[in-house]
């Protein structure tokens, strides 16, 4: 038995272990990883995230025990400090000494911290480790205690140090960014492209200087108070988080004599093999064509192709040319570069859209010829990127109008490219090395039926998550081209879409959810998918309250209230149309001071109010009733509001009563439990104040009556409401409601909102005016009565929670106690309360 | 922070020591789950009425340390009793602990008897 030394456990260390216990002929060796850090290797391109829960353990990338599992013997903690080649052993910090036959280097590298005078102070760190941003945090929380308004800076407007502006931004610190070059993000983009990123971030509150060179660093008792660019030219800052590039750690390499970059690395060829032909070095440290790749799919590739060389696969190796492409969503904004990216005028053309008032940027540089791709920058938005990615990488065709691939879809125009066109070879999921083919391949054999089962049998989707969709798209296709049908089922309990449960359940009449899992289920006993479908399903078909079967609902359904970061709960009653008296607004006031509850006004014009315990909701809906308040409804997948602007009640431009429509409405599908939510919009008049086209169901008045739209969505894919009916009354625009909502309720997918459902529904507008006006499908008078036993059978479900003794005993935290949840924290914030953070 | 999660251990039938007396099996609600408090122990308690079974398990979730599993939906995957934490639905085997849909740890789980219709968890103590 052989044994494998790998130094480093890293992202890339670990790759390396990962990939080569799934090869061939692995049993025969041992392998020992030495760490430096103290916990096993972790996901440090999600490193971020570590501010947001501070859990070390969900970035893990595999728990110890995996190690253990595959006969690995991980030594964390423990730094190497020496290689000795002539015998073949390397000693550790603590002078143990351990032979090797095959010697892997993932020592990773550092963060570089340039010789500025004064970077010794406390308060300047690197963003590397999760002990670097444990230390940060910490540092934080002590200056902010002193001064609620601490500014931090951030050396380096690159791409980590962007990052680091997001931490900073989320340890509730002023930030501000300072780069010595003229632009943000220099190695990826131009610089139209990083202004307009300028300009988003700007509007995000992160301070941006650029062209500052950093003279020193400022500070009192050893502490940093601030950076000095000029004479006259300073920076006040409490805290300062270098980020000015990396260097590889390669000092194992120099010690004992390896072959070396002019500036660092440990040079290999493209079998990953350093200048002893037993040592590899893959990842950070290794220094290939001239390069350190700072990012970690190269880091990926390497490692598979150690050890696949290691284990005689002679003709694996490294590829010359190593894609740098890269995507990210940085601070919530999407960039993206692949190819070239900047590119000399004698080598192609350069198509560019620019809109800076949407913060977008798109730019593909095409061949001379106009036949192929090399490269682009998106900013702002990046859902093109996959496709462009592909295209590029695969030389596919491109259209004979470049343009089209970036400009706008214009509506109804098929977008170009499909992934069915690529070729098999295309690279779908970089991270983890899956081509188009392999995934098809899993299909066509049978290995999987889905996208779980693909991303299962594969591992494509599991690294940075990008290629999703097209994962999705692809998995689709396929099976579809094999004729076999998409599975619908909505769960492991069920084979049928909800459409078939719906009829199901309203032909057979069924009432409880075991009736319709024992007759219709595939033997199991239910889940988080199939049971709050069939709880919104009783609610549609019999006009069930959520209290009826409160087991099976969401667990916002069953506590009729939306559960919050803590475990508490918001209180929202309805407020139609957002029309609300003074009394009314008095005794919200009076009820959330008694409770202490965080007030807000939401985006859907109405009061919430925030952090009530279970046992207080009953408490405090019993009081708002008493006020004359009813459920709002703000939990369930039913309807929100219904937004109106003030209209001609007041407004000198109104055209019609928006308000008193807008009620009418809100009244008359309160309580209707559908697929998704639904919100409605009345303006009155074309200036549209209340947002109407950005709803499932919007009403403009105009002269002669209001303008109908149907399908509108906020939300992460907005889309504006098509208009269904021009010029028509009151009376026949809750006809054309009824039926529309009874329609979508009847027809669309679990979770599809209306305006998803619209789009893919066959035949689109023309056939919905078809099925609601012309009543093509002969189901109209259905439809309208079926919506209006609905609106008859209303009932709100807190009165009747409140009324209900038995009802209430669900609202206790504890079965055998009346305590309250002794877990719970707050902290004070703007006169208010929140929960302390995760 | 990681403290609160050293609180729960799995409790094995042979290392109970307390049978701890809840409530009335009429009091839980059916195909569903309670919260329980037993000294500085939440520990919530399913009753799956379809397969006659009970199991308990700790109340915390350990994706974001919240207070909240009782309040979960229940079920099953593939024949494992499951809870879905009803923050980011999370799902745990109430069998192993096991996190089923990712690789958040293991929770700890609680025996659970009925005698004479009353609910007992076994603590080690
Ligand atoms: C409170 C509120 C934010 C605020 O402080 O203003 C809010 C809060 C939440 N929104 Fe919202 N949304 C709120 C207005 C909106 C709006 C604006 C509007 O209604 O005009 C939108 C865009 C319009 C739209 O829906 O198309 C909006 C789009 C979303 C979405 C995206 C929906 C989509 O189709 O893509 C979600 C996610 C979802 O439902 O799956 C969401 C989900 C949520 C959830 C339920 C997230 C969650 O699961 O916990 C939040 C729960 C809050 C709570 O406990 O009450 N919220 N949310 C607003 C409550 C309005 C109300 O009075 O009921
Ligand atoms: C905040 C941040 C965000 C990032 N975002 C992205 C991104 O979006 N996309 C992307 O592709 N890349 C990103 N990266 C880069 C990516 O993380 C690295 O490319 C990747 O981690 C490199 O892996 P590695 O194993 O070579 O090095 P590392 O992950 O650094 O691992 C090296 C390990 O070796 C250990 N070690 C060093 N010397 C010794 C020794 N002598 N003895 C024992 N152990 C030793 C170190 O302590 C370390 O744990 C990001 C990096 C950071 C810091
Ligand atoms: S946008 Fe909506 S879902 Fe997102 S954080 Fe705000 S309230 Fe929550
Ligand atoms: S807190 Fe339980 S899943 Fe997130």
């Amino acid at each position: 038995m052989k044994t494998i030394v790998v130094i480093g456990n890293g992202m890339v260390g670990y790759k390396f272990c990962e990939k080569f216990v799934t090869k061939e002929g692995h049993e025969n060796y041992k392998i020992i990883v030495f760490g430096e850090e103290p916990r096993p290797a972790y996901d440090r391109v999600h490193l971020s995230e570590f501010f947001e829960n501070q859990d070390a353990k969900a970035l893990e990338m595999a728990p110890r025990s995996w190690y253990e599992e595959n006969n690995i013997q991980l030594i964390t903690d423990t730094r190497i400090t020496d290689i000795h080649r002539g015998k073949k052993t390397i000693t550790s910090v603590s002078e143990e000494e351990f032979p090797y036959d095959y010697l892997v280097l993932a020592t990773g590298s550092s963060a570089f911290v340039p010789p500025i005078k004064g970077v010794e102070k406390e308060g300047v760190f690197v963003y590397r480790t999760i002990e670097d941003l444990e230390r940060m945090l910490s540092y934080a929380a002590k200056i902010k205690e002193n001064n609620p308004n601490a500014r931090a800076a951030v050396l380096g407007g690159g791409l980590l140090g962007l990052e680091a502006g997001k931490a900073v931004m989320d340890m509730g610190l002023e930030p501000h960014i300072v780069e010595f070059a003229s632009k943000l993000m220099p190695r990826q983009l131009d610089l139209r492209s990083s202004q307009v990123l300028q300009l988003k971030l700007e509007s995000i509150g992160l301070n941006i200087h650029l062209s500052k060179a950093t003279n020193q660093i400022l500070g009192d008792d050893g502490f940093i108070t601030g950076m000095e660019f000029g004479e006259d030219d300073k920076l006040d800052v409490e805290m300062l988080i270098i980020s000015a590039g990396i260097r590889p750690r390669d000092e194992l390499g120099k010690t004992c004599d390896l072959e070396m970059g002019v500036r660092g690395g440990i040079v290999v060829n493209n079998k990953m093999q350093t200048s002893d032909q037993n040592i590899f070095a893959i990842g950070e440290v290794a220094l290939y064509n001239h390069m350190i790749y700072g990012l970690v799919a190269p880091g990926y590739d390497m490692a598979e192709i150690a050890a696949s060389q290691i284990l005689g696969q002679s003709d694996v190796l490294m590829p010359d040319e190593i894609d740098m492409s890269t995507k990210l969503k940085l601070i919530g904004v999407d960039v993206a570069s692949f190819g070239e990216p900047f590119m000399p005028a004698s080598k192609g053309h350069s198509i560019i859209f620019e809109n800076k008032t949407q913060h977008l940027y798109k730019r593909i540089n095409v061949s001379l010829d106009g036949k192929s791709l090399l490269g682009g920058i998106l900013v702002g938005d990046a859902a093109d990127y996959n496709m462009l990615h592909q295209i590029y990488l695969n030389g596919m065709a491109i259209p004979e109008d470049p343009a089209q691939l970036i400009l706008p879809a214009s509506e109804g125009g098929a977008s170009f490219g499909d992934v069915s066109d690529l070729p098999d070879e295309a690279q779908v999921c970089s991270c983890e090395s899956v081509t188009k083919g392999q995934i098809c391949s899993v299909i066509e054999n049978g290995d999987a039926t889905d996208v779980a089962g693909v991303v299962s049998c594969t591992k494509a989707g599991t690294g940075c998550g990008g290629c999703k969709p097209m994962v999705t798209d692809l998995t689709n296709s396929t099976l579809k081209a094999l004729g076999i049908e998409v599975k619908e089922g909505v769960c492991e309990h069920f084979d049928l879409s909800r459409q078939d449960l719906y009829k199901i359940i309203q032909v057979k009449g069924y009432t409880n959810f075991n009736e319709v899992l024992d007759n219709h289920g595939n033997g199991g006993h239910g889940c988080e998918l199939c049971k709050p479908l069939v709880a919104s399903l009783m609610a549609t078909i019999n006009a069930d309250t959520a209290n009826k079967e409160y087991a099976i609902q969401d667990s916002n359904d069953r506590f009729l209230a939306n559960i919050q970061r803590n475990g508490t709960y918001s209180v929202v009653p309805r407020v139609p149309g957002g029309e609300i008296t003074p009394d009314k607004l008095i005794a919200l006031g009076q009820i959330a001071k008694k409770y202490d509850l965080y007030t807000k006004v939401t985006g859907g014009v109405r009061i919430d109010l925030f952090g009530a315990t279970l046992q207080q909701l009953p408490l405090i809906w019993k009081e708002l009733i008493s006020h004359g308040f009813e459920s709002g409804h703000a939990y369930g997948k039913s309807l929100r509001t219904v937004k109106t602007c003030v209209g001609s009640t007041w407004c000198r431009y109104g055209m019609d009563e928006s308000v008193s429509f807008g009620i009418e409405l809100e009244n008359r599908y309160r309580g209707i439990r559908a697929p998704h939510k639904i919100k409605g919009g009345v303006s009155g008049c074309i200036r549209e104040c209340a947002e109407a086209r950005g709803k499932d169901f919007g009403l403009i008045a105009v002269e002669g009556g209001w303008n109908l739209y149907l399908g509108g969505n906020g939300g992460a894919n907005p889309r504006h409401a098509e208009l269904f009916a021009e010029q028509i009354d009151n009376e026949t625009v809750i006809k054309y409601l009824d039926r529309y909502l009874m329609f979508y309720m009847r027809t669309a997918k679990p979770l599809q909102r209306t305006a998803a459902w619209q789009e893919r529904l066959e035949g689109g507008l023309d056939y919905l005016k078809e099925v609601i006006i012309e009543d093509k499908l002969g189901i109209a008078e259905d439809l309208d009565n079926e919506m209006q036993t609905l609106v008859n059978k209303f009932e709100c479900e807190w009165t009747q929670a409140v009324n209900d003794p038995e009802m209430m005993k669900r609202f206790n935290h504890f079965i055998n106690s009346d305590e309250e949840d002794d877990n719970l924290v707050f902290i004070p914030m703007r006169e208010q309360k929140m929960p302390k953070a995760w | 922070m990681d403290s609160i999660l050293e609180n729960y251990k799995t409790v094995q039938v042979k290392s109970v020591k307390v049978w701890f007396k809840v409530a009335s099996v009429n009091d839980f609600p059916t195909d569903g789950g309670a919260c329980v408090k037993y000294k500085d122990k939440q520990i919530a308690v399913y009753n799956f009425k379809r397969t006659n079974s009970w199991y308990a398990c700790q109340n915390l979730c350990p994706h974001k340390l919240e207070m909240v599993l009782s309040r979960g939906m229940i079920g099953d995957q593939g024949g494992i009793p499951k809870v879905a934490c009803p923050m980011h639905k999370k799902t745990f085997s109430l069998e192993t602990g096991e996190n089923l849909n990712g690789d958040l740890g293991a929770i700890a789980t609680y025996p659970v008897k009925i005698e004479n219709n009353i609910v007992y968890i076994g603590f080690s103590e």
